[in-house]
């Protein structure tokens, strides 16, 4: 039977010289996921994956890709993941094309695999307009799609991008995201970051890792929705504010209630309801009933940035008892 | 096999889109013209029973272009890599550290070999001047052209392991640098310890390439030297793999 799991992490521990970066970590990733693992720089992020792509071995624990174990296997794993490194480093005097035909090559292409390969990620990866350049001579952006496209060179079944888009201008990692986003379809992706919106925006599951430890492990949305359950609702509402105040108050879900006046003839209502119930649509009823001008209606959401500071918070005041 | 062959393909590239490849290429022929010159010279002056090929073994060109091309020629093998990080994508690609050491050596033993490819023009022209054959018999040519690669396999070795070292190619083709020339030097030191017979002595005696190197200029194909230059590759060849693999055990 196929192993369902792409990725199984138990018990990993990594030592260098003094100190442990990695503690006894353990999770897994299953087939066709994107998940994001998000921490601060020095987190253990780049560990994990430098283990996972078979660079350098753990202290203890066992590792496995796609089933094979990444110490005593690491031929198999290789062949079957696509790694890029958090600086992407490549070879600045090759010409993009040939870099990449030399990727395949490597990686184990027959000659007309190789060629066919190739022209499908430059395709894939935009790169058509830069495919006789140096190198050295493209742009951070282009650079970085290099990269990408020489870890997809060999169609693997496991992508793994260790901070794929440090260092590119907006519109560079909006372009990188959707290729990532892309790539889903077909593959794997753990990608490592700490910026989170990207993690919000690409990631079906994220872990948060902090001093090589995992700290919450959830879909974006579970994480916000834990986070938060209360479910605050914001709204400008252009009505009087005593008829406001009494529909608030009646009102049986809404737990407690504030009215600020706002510019005009509008009221900053802020609402907190009682059973985590979404009381939009009420709202909006009430105030078409009315006939009350409704300029902004909000549930407020915990980002996941809110969220990685409860976390990480959370878990140093736990250190320091 | 064809991810050895790959490599060695890219490490040969690598010489020739880089800059040093060239400058390499440029000195070294420079100084076999020089050599050249010397030689016509020579024989110029007065007739002589030496073949061309010790004669120009004892011009100081041989040994200034062993000893210099051997570490700007391999500087750049790992150190490069470890510095720009290219050693991390090349090293979890389905490729063994083996086939990596193999491949960095066999790619600058080529280029190596085909530093030296002007000599055998000077010496074909020089043939195509002078009218005696003994002078250049093809069995002198080729045990020259084997000692010339042999000795280069020690220092080629000796370099690609002092690169394996460092992250920084000055470090790299000093070190490189410096273990060549002391195993030079210990060839002066064998030919003044002569004389008594202690153990250190014998084994100093037993690493004079010079000595070795006249021995193929003079068309003997002895196998000490042999035995000599290909165990002492193998055993850098070895210390460069443990290095290479050592990153699995810090």
């Amino acid at each position: 039977m196929e192993n369902s799991f792409m990725i199984e992490v138990a018990d990993l521990v990594k030592d260098y010289a003094s100190y442990r970066a990695l503690h006894n970590l353990t999770f897994n990733v299953r087939r066709g996921e994107i998940v994001g693992l998000l921490g601060r720089n020095g987190a253990g992020k780049s560990s994990t994956m430098r283990i996972l792509s078979c660079f350098m071995p753990a202290t203890s624990g066992r590792a496995k890709v796609a089933g094979f174990d990444v110490f005593s296997q690491a031929d198999e794993v290789r062949r079957r993941i696509g790694y890029m490194p958090e600086s992407n480093p490549l070879y600045q005097e090759m010409r993009v094309r040939e870099y990449l035909k030399f990727r395949a090559r490597l990686k184990g292409l027959s000659r007309a695999a190789s060629r066919s390969r190739v022209d499908d990620v430059i395709e894939e990866c935009s790169l058509k307009e830069v495919s006789r350049k140096l190198i050295g001579h493209c742009s951070k952006g282009y650079k970085q799609r290099v990269g990408l496209a020489d870890a997809l060179v060999h169609e693997p079944d496991l992508i793994i991008l260790d901070e794929p888009t440090s260092g590119l201008d907006p519109n560079q990692i909006r372009a990188v995201r959707q290729l990532i986003k892309d790539l889903a379809k077909k593959h794997t992706v753990l990608i490592s970051t700490h910026i989170l919106p990207e993690v919000e925006m690409t990631c079906s599951r994220v872990l948060i890792m902090e001093q090589g430890r995992i700290l919450a492990d959830d879909t974006p949305e579970n994480l916000q929705s834990h986070m938060n359950p209360d479910g605050l609702v914001r709204a400008e509402i252009a009505a009087p504010a005593e008829a406001l105040d009494e529909w608030f108050s009646d009102w049986a879900e809404v737990k407690a209630h504030d009215i600020a006046v706002g510019d005009g003839d509008f009221f900053l209502c802020s609402l907190t309801p009682g059973n985590g119930a979404d009381l939009r649509p009420e709202v909006f009823a009430r105030c078409r009933e009315h006939g009350w001008t409704l300029r902004e209606l909000t549930r407020s959401r915990f980002s996941l940035e809110d969220i990685f500071m409860q976390v990480t918070r959370t878990d140093s005041r736990e250190d320091e008892h | 096999m064809q991810a050895f062959l790959t490599l060695v393909r890219r490490e040969i590239g690598g010489y020739f889109t880089s800059f040093t490849g060239y400058t390499v290429l440029a000195v070294v022929l420079l100084l076999i013209g020089l050599s050249f010159y010397s030689i016509v010279d020579k024989l110029n002056g007065s007739p002589t029973p030496i073949p061309v090929t010790e004669m120009y073994y004892q011009t100081v060109y041989f040994w200034l272009i062993l000893l210099l091309s051997a570490p700007v020629i391999t500087m750049r093998s790992f150190a490069q890599e470890k510095d720009s990080g290219t050693f991390e994508t090349l090293m979890t690609a389905p490729v063994s550290d083996q086939q990596v050491v193999g491949s960095k050596f066999i790619g600058s033993m080529i280029f190596y070999g085909i530093i030296w490819l002007p000599l055998l023009a000077c010496t074909l022209i020089l043939r195509s001047f002078i009218d005696v054959g003994a002078a250049f018999d093809f069995g002198l040519l080729v045990s020259t052209g084997l000692g010339i690669m042999l000795i280069g396999c020690v220092y080629i070795s000796m370099g690609v392991f002092a690169s394996s070292l460092t992250r920084s190619q000055v470090t790299a083709a000093m070190v490189s640098f410096a273990l060549g020339v002391s195993l030079f030097m210990a060839s002066f030191l064998g030919t003044e310890l002569a004389a008594s017979d202690t153990l250190l002595n014998q084994v100093v005696k037993a690493v004079n390439l010079q000595q070795y190197m006249r021995g193929f200029a003079t068309g003997v194909i002895d196998t000490r030297p042999i035995v000599f230059c290909l165990s002492a590759t193998a055993l850098f060849l070895f210390l460069t793999l443990r290095v290479v693999e050592s990153r699995r055990w810090k």
